[in-house]
């Protein structure tokens, strides 16, 4: 459904993504590894409109989304997720929540102003989906807390869920679980694996083998911005190269 | 039915308020107070729409007031329109300005944002002093009576009633507004607006509405307080003005509805009863404000967050 084609993105000399091409198929879950400073979050933030890319194409289902910003690629179906929380604190968990329903709901001003009934209505139904994903992942007893009061782990999820309430076909998560401890790590692999069943196709952007090799149906290997290798979780694991640059030769029988 | 129309505590003790203090008025200086207090008071929940709520800091609301008010004024005094038609046409060419204006200076955060809104009010201040065949110049310019369907506002209580209600449904529906979606949106944008982007929100174009509004507002506002007081000059427009505006919010809460309010009401009221401390004044008022910062840092309305707390407390108990 995402075709990815030679794209590049400079930062002055440093060529931080080169010439990169690979597609994803859909409902899938396609993992991007690679060590540090490869250009994983630089995609992303290529794909989700953040960087203008020097040159290439993204393209959703034969669209062109190639510079298409952040808040319009919501539009099409194309949700992220950030590698540093960028949750809003100041708001509760519910209200987290219904901003992501945020592109359904009635936002004249005039009609706000005076409740007008689509606005009282909007805030009902979606507060009731709102709770219904919460419940989805257990947070329900937290919904009427302030979001800055609870810990990091709830937040990578609650950011998860909230892309989900857009209702994406394609979700980017960057960094889902990094900073998380292994219980944690394994509500949000659970998490993932369920929001796949409702059909999104993802792509996960992540450090943690033993996660992406138990979920993931397809992995791209990223190095200095390149693409090193692609394929299933096994055909990585055993790849020559991949081991040398990022695996290191203990990695993957220890597990 | 009450609950209904969001019709809460806060709305109906404020109307209170407001119908019963007339009556404690023993001159036309106490309505005159009254009346700049709650006009003040209405530039400032606009004004906190866009700090409080949105996150944008405005250091030229006192001038974006003054320039709309003059627009009336002029259109009133100079080309004889009536004065409700020029408030209208102040406030759409108001908005198109405001909505120009933000496109550039909103995409300045933080301290970059209040430089920028600094120099369009001190430019507005200039331009209001130099053009003096529309403006009068530093002397300022009359201002034609206020009469609205053959209707002349001349008495101060008539002026007291149309400010008092313009006041109550503007709180009313600002409160409606931030309990809705599109408040929700002007919160998150202030939170993170990399979240808001994230789930669809154009914040850029939000960021200009809010602007607009509390530009409309302010007009508004301006306007009236120039027709009520027969008289505009400059400094209506000045960079003090400003300030006092933003001080007025800070002080009150910001991001509450009622804290713009009461920042408003204090901050026009003190001055006057600290009069008879003459040359300390200034100090007195200083030291009032600066205690209030240091001890209620969320604002005179935090004051009453702990009474109804206790009383919640109390009930549940």
């Amino acid at each position: 459904m995402l075709q990815i084609s030679n794209l590049t993105k400079k930062f002055g000399g440093v060529k931080a993504v080169d010439d990169l091409s690979f597609s994803v198929k859909k409902g899938t879950i396609h993992s991007i590894i690679g060590p540090n400073g490869a250009g994983k979050t630089t995609l992303v933030n290529m794909i989700t409109g953040v960087y203008k890319v020097d040159s290439g194409t993204v393209f959703l289902d034969g669209g062109d989304i190639t510079n298409l910003a952040t808040n319009k690629l919501v539009h099409r179906g194309v949700c992220r997720t950030f590698q540093h929380l960028e949750i809003c604190g100041n708001l509760t968990v519910i209200e987290n929540v219904m901003l992501g329903f945020d592109k359904y709901m009635d936002k004249n001003i005039i009609r706000s102003c005076f409740r007008a009934k689509s606005i009282l209505e909007d805030e009902k139904r979606y507060f009731d989906r709102g709770m219904h994903l919460l419940e989805l992942i257990g947070l329900e007893n937290f919904a009427h807390n302030e979001a800055k009061n609870l810990s990091y782990g709830i937040l990578k999820k609650l950011e998860i869920i909230r892309a989900l309430a857009t209702t994406p076909e394609l979700i980017l998560l960057d960094e889902p679980v990094a900073g998380l401890n292994p219980k944690e790590t394994h509500e949000v692999s659970e998490l993932i694996k369920t929001v796949v069943a409702d059909e999104v196709t993802i792509i996960l952007v992540e450090h943690d083998m033993k996660m992406i090799m138990k979920i993931s149906d397809y992995i791209t290997v990223m190095n200095f911005g390149k693409k090193l290798a692609q394929g299933t979780p096994t055909q990585i694991v055993n790849n020559e190269e991949v081991i040398k640059a990022y695996l290191g030769s203990g990695a993957l029988h220890g597990k | 039915m009450l609950k209904k129309y969001n019709i809460n505590n806060q709305i109906i003790l404020l109307t209170g308020i407001l119908i019963i203090i007339p009556f404690f008025f023993q001159n036309d200086f106490y309505f005159e107070i009254a009346i700049l207090s709650i006009l003040n008071a209405l530039i400032c929940i606009g004004l906190n729409l866009l700090m409080g709520y949105a996150g944008q800091v405005s250091l030229g609301h006192g001038a974006f007031a003054g320039l709309g008010a003059y627009i009336a004024v002029v259109l009133s005094s100079n080309y004889g329109l009536t004065p409700l038609l020029s408030i209208f046409i102040a406030v759409v060419i108001m908005g198109i300005f405001a909505f120009i204006v933000s496109k550039p200076i909103l995409k300045l955060k933080g301290h970059y944002l209040a430089m920028a809104t600094l120099g369009i009010g001190i430019i507005i201040n200039i331009v209001l002093e130099v053009e003096d065949e529309f403006t009068g110049g530093v002397d300022g310019m009359s201002v034609d009576s206020f009469v609205v369907f053959g209707y002349e506002f001349s008495e101060s209580i008539s002026w007291y009633i149309l400010c008092a209600s313009l006041l109550v449904f503007t709180i009313w529906a600002f409160d409606n507004l931030i309990k809705s979606p599109f408040g929700r949106l002007l919160r998150s944008i202030h939170d993170s607006e990399k979240a808001a982007k994230s789930v669809g929100i154009d914040v850029s174009y939000f960021k200009s509405i809010v602007f607009v509004i509390s530009v409309v507002i302010a007009t508004v506002a301006g306007s009236l307080y120039a027709f009520f007081s027969g008289f505009i000059s400059p400094q209506e427009a000045s960079f003090t003005h400003s300030i006092e505006l933003v001080v007025m919010v800070v002080l009150g809460g910001l991001g509450r509805v009622y804290g713009a309010v009461f920042g408003a009401v204090i901050l026009t009221v003190l001055p006057q009863l600290l009069n008879s401390f003459e040359d300390y004044e200034t100090l007195i008022f200083g030291s009032i404000i600066i205690l209030v910062m240091i001890f209620m840092p969320k604002g005179i309305v935090s004051l009453f967050d702990k009474v109804v707390k206790k009383e919640s407390n109390h009930a549940s108990n």
